[in-house]
C-alpha cells in the first residue's frame, strides 16, 4: 500500500467551524457531513484504497465551486475534486483533512452546436450521455472509457481518459475545444473556446491529464463527430502470442489503420468467453477484435485485406461479422472483460502501461514468469495498435498477503514497460496509485520541473494533495 | 549581434543555456529562423540555433513513431515517411513564400509554433501528433516529457505545454511524432461562386457528413485566381477534400456530391490537382503576393463570415477561410487600425488571433496574440518562471515584458 501522511491536526481540530462555513455558501442538501453519508465517498474505482473525507460539497454551478475554493483557500484546507469515482489509480480518494468537491450534481449538457460540432456540458455529464444527446442527429463523442455508462466528462479531463477506439479517434485532449475551470484561489477562467488553437501558452493541453493538480473543471466544451456510415468488427484468432504480434505490425504497415485493434491473450479469453459467450475460440494463445468503418461496401474491401494479412499467419480461426449483432457480439466480450475476470477472482487490480507495440511478445512473456513466480494469476487485455497494456492481476482481497503480492506484481509490470520504452499509464493515471513509481519514469530534476509548474498554479499545494508526485518533496 | 550559436548536442545545448542564465544573458532561441518574422521581435545579445541537433534517430512505421533532433528539417522527416507510404499528420505549414525567406522549416520550430494546416480540422493539430520531447529549460536542466508510445497520461503534459511556446520556455533538442499511413489517394469537391455564409454552411454540411472530409477551405474568386489548381474554375471556391484508399474516395466524393446537390454541382479536383490547391491553401500562398500585414484568426466556423465582414468593411482586408471557416487568413496594412479591426472582429466572435507578418515596428507596437486575462496572465508569468526563471529564453516574443 501507498503510505498517506498523516491529515493536519489543525484543519481536523477546525472541522465543525469549516463545515459551517460551506453551509453558509451552499443550498442545505449541498454538504454532508454525517459519517454515515461520507461513508459512500471514501473511495473510488480503486477500492483498496479507503479514506472518508471531513466533509462532501456537492455544488450546482460554477459560482457554487468557486465559493467553495475561496473558502478553503483562506482557511488553508485541501480540496478533492471528484466526478463519478470510477479512477481506478485514485484519484479521487480523499483525505482525512481534505474537502470532497463533487461535481456530480452539474450535469447538464448547455448547449450543442451541430454546424460548429461541439457540445457545451458540465462536468458531471457522463461521458455516454454527450454520446446519447447527439446521435439522433448521427454524431459521437469519440473517447469511449470502459467506464463510459457512469464516468464523467470533468474526470474524463482530469484523467485524459482513452478508450478502444483512440487508435483512429485520439484521447480525451485531442477532442476537447475549452474548458471552464476554477482556480484554488476561486477564480473562475475561461480556456479555448469555442475555436480551435490557442495563440498564447496551450493551457488546455496542460490542463487535460492534470489529474485535479491544477484547477477544478466544471464545463468542458467537446468536439462532437459525425459518425460513420457504418462500423464492423471481426475476430482472429492465433497460436502464439508472437504471431499475433507479428499480425497486428503487418496490418498497420499494410496503410490499414482499423478504428479498433483489440488483443487478449488465452487467460483473457477464457475468462470473457465463460462469461459473455461470445464465441471466442478457446483453443487460441491470443486473439484480436478488429474494427473497421464505412459503408458495408468499403467495410467488406478493408475486412478482407485484413483477412488476406492474418491469413498469412497461420490463423487458427477467422470471423468476419456479417451484422452489427454479430459485431456487437464480439464486442460484448471485450466489453465485459473486467466484469468477467471479477467473476473468477474474488478481486483483481486493473494495470495500465504501455510499451512499444514491437514489445509486445516479450512483455507478455516476462509478465507469464511473473505470473509464475507471484503465484497469481494475471489476464491481459491490450489495445494492441497504441500499445496500452492492461493486465488483470488477480488476488484475494480478504488476505493482505494477497493484495501485497498482487501490487507488487503490478509495479514490476509498469517497472518492464518503462524499461522496454514504455510508460506507467496510458489512460488510468497516476493518482495514488503509481505515485511512488514515477521515479522509474523521471527523474528528481523533471519531477521538480512538474512541481513548479505544480506550484505555479497552485502555490499552496492545496488541490488533490500527495498524489503524482512522490512525497520527498511534497509541500 | 554575434554570430548564431548552434550547438551540435544536447548537452552542449545544456551548457550554453546554462552559461546564459548564470549571466542572466537574454537568448534568441530558433531552428532555421523561418518563422522568425512572425510574432513580436526578441531583444538579445546572442542567438541560439536547434539547427545543429538534426537527424532522425528512431523511424518505426509499423508502431506510427519517428524519433528526429529538433533541428531536423521538416522537408527530411517528410521524405523519409513518404518512403514507407506514411506523412506527418497535421500537414505542418511552411510559410517561406510568406514571410519572405528560404530558410527551412524544421521540426523544433514547427512544433515549438504548433503550427498546424488544413488536415487540422478533421485530424488534430500539431501538438496533438507530439508524443515526447526532449529540451532544456531556461536553467540550462535537461528534461523529458511524453515517450515514444502513442498512448502516455504519466505526470503532468509538458509537450503540450512547450507545443505552441515559442522557445519561451525550453529549446525543444528532440521530438518524437505520431505519423500515418498517407492517404493512397485525394480528390476535392469544388463548388463554385458561394457566398462566405453559404460557403461556410456547405463546409458543415460537408464536415459533418459520413464521409471522413479531411480538409475545408473557402476562397473569393481574386484568391482562388492566383492559385494555378483553381483558377481555371474562374470564381470563387469552396473546396472539401476526401482522402483514402482510391474505391472509398471515388464512393465518398460521389455521395458527398449527391447530398450536397443544394450547394450546386461540385466540380472534381483530381489528386495531383488536390495535392497542389491544398499545399497552397496550407501555405497562404494567395496572400504571399500581398504587401501588408497578415492575421491569422482561429474562431468557431460559424463565425468566419462574420470577421470576414469585419475586415472588408474596416480596412478592405483580403481574406480566405480554411478549417471549415474558423481559420480566417486576413491581410490588409500594416497599421495599428487595421490590428485593431482584426482583434476586435475576432474577440466579438468569441476567437483569438495572431498577427502573422507584419514590419518589425508594428510587431513591437501591438499585442501580437490575445492578452491573458489578469488572473491568468499571473499563471502565466508564474509558469514562465517555472522554466526559466530568469527570462532569458526569447524574452518578448509571445508577450512584452514576459
Amino acid at each position: 500500500m501507498i503510505a498517506q501522511p498523516p491529515p493536519k491536526q489543525n484543519v481536523l481540530a477546525r472541522r465543525d467551524e469549516i463545515i459551517a462555513g460551506l453551509r453558509a455558501l451552499l443550498p442545505e442538501s449541498g454538504v454532508i457531513a454525517e459519517p454515515l453519508l461520507l461513508k459512500p465517498y471514501e473511495t473510488d474505482g480503486l477500492p483498496s484504497y479507503r479514506q472518508v473525507p471531513l466533509a462532501v460539497v456537492l455544488p450546482e454551478t460554477t459560482g457554487q465551486v468557486a465559493a467553495v475554493m475561496a473558502y478553503c483557500h483562506r482557511h488553508g484546507v485541501r480540496v478533492v475534486p471528484r466526478g463519478a469515482g470510477t479512477s481506478l489509480s485514485g484519484g479521487a480518494l480523499p483525505m482525512a483533512d481534505a474537502v470532497v468537491v463533487g461535481l456530480m450534481r452539474m450535469n447538464r449538457i448547455l448547449d450543442i452546436d451541430y454546424a460548429d460540432r461541439r457540445a457545451v456540458v458540465q462536468a458531471g455529464v457522463t461521458n455516454i450521455g454527450i454520446t446519447q444527446a447527439v446521435q439522433g442527429r448521427g454524431f459521437f463523442y469519440a473517447p469511449d472509457p470502459s467506464s463510459q455508462l457512469a464516468c464523467m466528462i470533468g474526470g474524463n479531463v482530469n484523467m485524459n481518459s482513452g478508450g478502444a477506439h483512440c487508435l483512429r479517434y485520439g484521447v480525451t485532449a485531442n477532442n476537447l475545444l475549452g474548458l471552464k475551470v476554477v482556480t484554488v484561489e476561486g477564480e473562475i477562467l475561461d480556456i479555448g473556446g469555442a475555436h480551435m488553437d490557442a495563440a498564447g501558452y496551450d493551457w488546455l493541453g496542460l490542463l487535460t491529464g492534470s489529474e485535479g493538480q491544477l484547477v477544478v473543471v466544471t464545463e468542458v466544451t467537446v468536439r462532437i463527430l459525425r459518425g460513420p456510415e457504418g462500423a464492423r468488427a471481426m475476430l482472429a484468432a492465433f497460436k502464439s502470442n508472437e504471431i499475433a504480434g507479428e499480425c497486428v505490425d503487418s496490418i498497420i504497415a499494410s496503410g490499414i489503420i482499423p478504428v479498433a485493434l483489440e488483443f487478449m491473450d488465452r487467460p483473457a479469453i477464457h475468462a470473457c468467453e465463460a462469461f459473455a459467450h461470445a464465441g471466442y475460440p478457446l483453443d487460441a494463445e491470443a486473439m484480436l477484435i478488429i474494427e473497421v468503418e464505412g459503408s458495408v461496401r468499403e467495410q467488406d474491401e478493408l475486412l478482407e485485406k485484413i483477412s488476406a494479412i492474418c491469413g498469412k499467419f497461420d490463423p487458427i480461426s477467422l470471423k468476419i461479422s456479417q451484422s452489427a449483432a454479430e459485431s456487437a457480439a464480439i464486442w460484448k466480450g471485450r466489453k465485459g472483460a473486467f466484469g468477467a475476470v471479477g467473476r473468477i477472482s474474488p478481486d483483481y487490480l486493473c494495470m495500465d502501461g504501455v510499451i512499444p507495440t514491437s514489445q509486445l511478445p516479450a512483455v507478455l512473456r516476462r509478465i507469464g514468469e511473473m505470473s509464475l513466480s507471484y503465484n497469481l494469476s494475471v489476464a491481459n487485455i491490450f489495445h494492441a495498435g497504441d500499445g496500452n497494456l492492461h493486465p488483470l492481476i488477480m488476488f484475494d482481497a480478504n488476505d493482505p498477503a494477497s493484495l501485497h503480492k498482487a501490487e507488487e506484481f503490478g509495479a514490476d509490470i509498469l517497472k518492464l514497460c518503462v524499461e522496454v520504452g514504455g510508460c506507467l499509464t496510458g489512460e488510468h493515471g497516476v493518482g495514488v496509485e503509481k505515485r511512488d513509481l514515477m521515479g522509474v519514469q523521471f527523474n528528481e530534476i523533471e519531477l521538480e520541473q512538474m512541481r513548479r509548474v505544480k506550484s505555479a498554479f497552485d502555490p499552496g499545494w492545496l488541490l488533490n494533495a500527495n498524489k503524482v508526485f512522490p512525497l520527498k518533496s511534497n509541500a | 549581434m554575434s554570430g548564431v550559436l548552434a550547438p551540435s548536442d544536447e548537452a552542449a545545448m545544456a551548457a550554453v543555456i546554462a552559461t546564459a542564465h548564470s549571466n542572466a544573458e537574454p537568448l534568441l532561441i530558433q531552428g532555421n529562423a523561418s518563422k522568425q518574422a512572425m510574432l513580436r521581435p526578441v531583444q538579445a545579445a546572442r542567438t541560439v540555433s536547434a539547427r545543429g541537433i538534426s537527424g532522425i534517430s528512431l523511424y518505426s512505421s509499423s508502431e506510427l513513431i519517428l524519433t528526429a533532433g529538433a533541428g531536423t528539417p521538416i522537408a527530411e522527416i517528410s521524405a523519409a515517411v513518404a518512403e514507407k507510404g506514411q506523412h506527418i499528420i497535421s500537414e505542418t505549414p511552411d510559410f517561406a513564400a510568406l514571410l519572405g525567406t528560404d530558410a527551412a522549416p524544421t521540426l523544433g520550430g514547427a512544433v515549438a509554433a504548433n503550427m498546424s494546416g488544413p488536415r487540422r480540422v478533421a485530424w488534430g493539430a500539431m501538438r496533438d501528433h507530439v508524443l515526447g520531447v526532449r529540451a532544456v529549460n531556461g536553467i540550462g536542466e535537461t528534461i523529458h516529457s511524453g515517450g515514444r508510445v502513442l498512448k502516455n497520461v504519466t505526470g503532468l503534459d509538458i509537450c503540450k505545454l512547450l507545443a505552441g511556446s515559442h522557445g519561451t520556455l525550453a529549446v525543444l533538442t528532440e521530438v518524437t511524432l505520431k505519423v500515418l499511413p498517407a492517404p493512397e489517394r485525394r480528390a476535392t469537391l469544388v463548388f463554385k461562386d458561394l457566398p462566405p455564409d453559404v460557403a461556410v454552411a456547405a463546409l458543415a454540411a460537408a464536415l459533418g457528413s459520413p464521409y471522413a472530409v479531411s480538409a475545408a477551405a473557402h476562397l473569393p474568386a481574386a484568391l482562388a485566381a492566383r492559385v494555378p489548381a483553381l483558377a481555371w474554375l474562374g470564381g470563387a471556391v469552396t473546396l472539401a477534400r476526401i482522402e483514402d484508399f482510391a474505391g472509398s474516395v471515388a464512393y465518398r466524393a460521389d455521395r458527398l456530391r449527391g447530398e450536397m446537390a443544394a450547394f450546386g454541382a461540385a466540380e472534381m479536383l483530381d489528386d495531383a490537382a488536390s495535392q497542389a490547391a491544398w499545399a497552397a491553401v496550407r501555405d497562404a500562398l494567395p496572400l504571399a503576393p500581398e504587401q501588408g500585414a497578415v492575421w491569422r484568426v482561429s474562431v468557431r466556423p460559424s463565425a468566419g463570415p462574420a470577421v470576414a465582414r469585419a475586415v472588408e468593411q474596416g480596412f478592405g482586408g483580403a481574406w480566405f477561410f480554411d478549417w471549415g471557416g474558423g481559420l480566417v487568413w486576413v491581410t490588409g496594412p500594416a497599421t495599428e487600425e487595421a490590428h485593431a479591426v482584426v482583434c476586435e472582429a475576432a474577440r466579438a466572435a468569441g476567437g483569438t488571433w495572431m498577427l502573422l507578418r507584419a514590419p518589425e515596428a508594428l510587431r513591437a507596437a501591438v499585442a501580437v496574440i490575445p492578452p491573458e486575462v489578469p488572473v491568468l496572465a499571473a499563471i502565466t508569468r508564474r509558469v514562465k518562471a517555472a522554466f526559466d526563471p530568469k527570462g532569458i529564453l526569447n524574452p518578448g516574443r509571445m508577450f512584452a515584458g514576459l
